[in-house]
């Protein structure tokens, strides 16, 4: 019903922020298990990211938006070194997350914090929620055990859930309360950067229209950045102030959200905006079909990997890979056509 | 009404567990005529998915008892026997699932198990069959079919199991096919070409489709009818254009509402409904959706309301749909001459 309008502006935040996090030619190969009879084959690799940079800056939200397969989880979970990266840099506080461990590296965790698509997997099923919220406050020695109850209770009011919900266990919540719980327990540390790995996908329209608001509250009261991992165009379109489409672990455009969505120039990109069936009446629209099928990430095309489903391909596109360049303020783009 | 192909009235489902009775399908009515598709929405536990199994007969007797009607070609499939509604699956209507690995039998290529489906309805030779499901193959957009049939299930992408899936669920040129959400476990642009070719099928076989799925843009694109499901009953029907033009029930203008919409405000918040579904052992008394509706007053508390049909193509079941309308042409009127 109620509509609010939050006063700040998209547009205007991007100029003004500081960079937060930087991502720099990050690489994650993972290895291919040879069967015995390939004993004298060279190891092949899944290169599930390949050569991704972006930034992430104070207070947005930072959308990554691909199918199935391209990267995007494995880029997430690869910045918290959940998994080992093959390359690259990650920069957060003048330092490179990758590189560090121990002591060091639990202090950037509790900076960053997670957010999965299935949080009831992530929730220990014997244990009050009330004290799976305490825990890490436990392990990073905050507070007296009067004080972390009240940390507790003040983040399940602040994520929409009832004090009394803190001696139930996982099982007597629904999808979009542990989804809240989900949120509760990454922000209890305070943290400055939410990694969210499809937070709604696994939701009602009308559960996930509720997680959503919840989420533009949350980060203005908290002051968060987000990086929002999302297969959903027009989830991700609501909630993002930048945008990174990526293809088979490649970042293939990126741009603030409107110029994506009213200038995409990548081909993958318009293929894909166009694939989107439009909840309206007479939204029956020109699609552009792409032919064939996500090539295998174990051997990726040469040159631009997208050339082999790419209406626009040309002879240089099977031979050399497109670099990631500026076409307008904040627009980048990997494709040959805009070579010029 | 010589050209309604399925016809439900007033179907219930009811299903005897443990834990007690439930009905999962709660008083169902509407039909699909000849060549046409119809959407059916809501979201998870409304009973869409245990309607569609219902045509079919797909739950195991004993633990379940059905009730109404479902008629189809002239004959109630509800009083069936076993070896009559055998006849009908797979040959006059057939079904296609989310997950077509887990309906594809992993141990027989592709070619085989369409070729099966041929052997058994059509009394086809062997060979005939095979050449029939090569050029089915063919059909649904699978390149080098004759490759592809002698490939198992697991060879193939998922798109492309889809298709074969369709491809077996058309084996034998049913007159209805039954969808459940064939898309949803797919990406966007492999679903952009599932759906062309459900549309291409349509066209070319005059096949009535049932579409069921949660996604309001897929029925967008595909359907000309829609109903909309919640907790069991149909709260409301319409055409495409009625659906998303003016839609009656309190429940679809928030399931519509609810949506990110491509073109929409990224700043403003989104629409929302308050609450969750009940779950089915605690349906409420009156109206099923009152305890999340905000027009809901004592009456929609007290008794469930019945289904008006506002427009030939148009019912909802809510009593104080005139009123809300109302009020929102009100607020339509300020807007445009303020």
């Amino acid at each position: 019903m109620s509509t609010l309008t939050l006063e700040s502006s998209n547009e205007q935040k991007i100029e003004s922020k500081e960079t937060l996090l930087e991502i720099k030619n990050v690489k994650k190969f993972f290895p291919v298990k040879k069967s015995l009879l390939q004993f004298n084959k060279e190891q092949t690799y899944v290169q599930a990211v390949n050569d991704v940079s972006f930034s992430i800056l104070k207070g947005e939200t930072y959308g990554l938006v691909g199918e199935s397969g391209c990267g995007k989880s494995t880029t997430g979970r690869t910045l918290l070194k959940l998994i080992e990266p093959t390359e690259g840099e990650a920069i957060y506080n003048g330092k490179d997350i990758f590189k560090l461990s121990g002591q060091e590296l639990r202090k950037v965790r509790q900076d960053i914090q997670m957010v999965f698509q299935d949080p009831y997997s992530s929730l220990n099923p014997r244990k009050r929620i009330g004290k799976t919220l305490e825990e890490p406050l436990v392990i990073h020695n905050i507070g007296t055990p009067k004080e972390r109850t009240e940390i507790v209770m003040e983040i399940l009011s602040k994520v929409g859930l009832q004090l009394e919900h803190y001696f139930r266990y996982p099982h007597e919540f629904s999808g979009g309360q542990r989804q809240r719980i989900g949120l509760a327990r990454a922000l209890i540390l305070n943290p400055k950067l939410l990694i969210m790995d499809e937070p709604v996908s696994a939701l009602d329209v009308s559960i996930q229209s509720q997680i959503l608001n919840l989420l533009k509250t949350l980060q203005s009261d908290f002051d968060l950045s987000y990086l929002f991992i999302s297969h959903d165009m027009s989830v991700i379109r609501h909630v993002s102030d930048r945008i990174g489409v990526m293809y088979l672990g490649k970042l293939v455009e990126e741009a603030p959200t409107d110029e994506l969505f009213a200038n995409p120039l990548h081909p993958y990109t318009q293929a894909l905006l166009s694939a989107v069936p439009v909840p309206k009446s007479g939204a029956k629209k020109e699609r552009i079909i792409l032919e064939g099928e996500l090539p295998s990430p174990m051997n990726p095309p040469s040159g631009c990997v997208f050339h082999t489903r790419c209406p626009f391909a040309m002879d240089r596109c099977k031979m050399e890979v497109p670099m990631k360049k500026e076409i307008a303020n904040g627009h980048h783009i990997a494709c040959h056509l805009y070579d010029k | 009404m010589s050209d309604v192909l399925l016809d439900i009235k007033n179907l219930k489902t009811h299903f005897y567990t443990e834990t007690g009775h439930v009905t999962a399908v709660n008083g169902v009515s509407f039909n699909v005529k000849k060549g046409e598709i119809v959407g059916v929405v809501g979201e998870s536990g409304c009973g869409k998915s245990v309607m569609s199994q219902t045509i079919l007969r797909l739950f195991e007797e004993g633990t379940v008892e059905y009730e109404g009607e479902i008629n189809f070609n002239g004959r109630n499939l509800l009083k069936l026997n076993k070896r009559q509604i055998n006849k009908v699956r797979g040959n006059d209507i057939s079904m296609i699932f989310q997950d077509p690995l887990s309906t594809l039998n992993p141990v027989h290529t592709v070619g085989r198990q369409i070729a099966e489906s041929i052997i058994l309805h059509q009394n086809a030779s062997k060979k005939e069959a095979e050449e029939k499901a090569i050029e089915l193959l063919r059909l649904v957009g699978i390149p080098s079919p004759e490759k592809r049939a002698k490939e198992y299930p697991h060879n193939l992408s998922g798109g492309m199991r889809q298709r074969a899936m369709i491809a077996v669920a058309l084996a034998c040129r049913p007159k209805l096919l039954i969808a459940d959400e064939p898309t949803t476990a797919l990406d966007v642009t492999i679903q952009a070409q599932i759906l062309d070719l459900m549309n291409n099928l349509n066209e070319e076989l005059d096949m009535g489709i049932i579409f069921i799925t949660h996604d309001l843009g897929v029925v967008a694109d595909l359907c000309s009818r829609v109903v909309v499901m919640y907790l069991g009953e149909i709260v409301e029907e319409a055409s495409i254009e009625e659906l998303f033009d003016r839609p009656l029930h309190p429940y679809t203008q928030g399931l519509i509402k609810s949506i990110p919409q491509l073109d929409g405000d990224r700043s403003a918040m989104l629409h929302t409904i308050e609450g969750t579904v009940p779950p089915l052992t605690r349906v409420p008394k009156g109206c099923r959706f009152a305890a999340r509706c905000p027009f809901a007053d004592e009456k929609c508390v007290a008794s469930a309301p019945p289904v008006t049909e506002y427009t030939a193509t148009q019912k909802v079941k809510c009593w104080h749909f005139e009123k809300i309308l109302k009020n929102q042409e009100g607020i339509a009127d300020v807007h445009t001459y303020s």
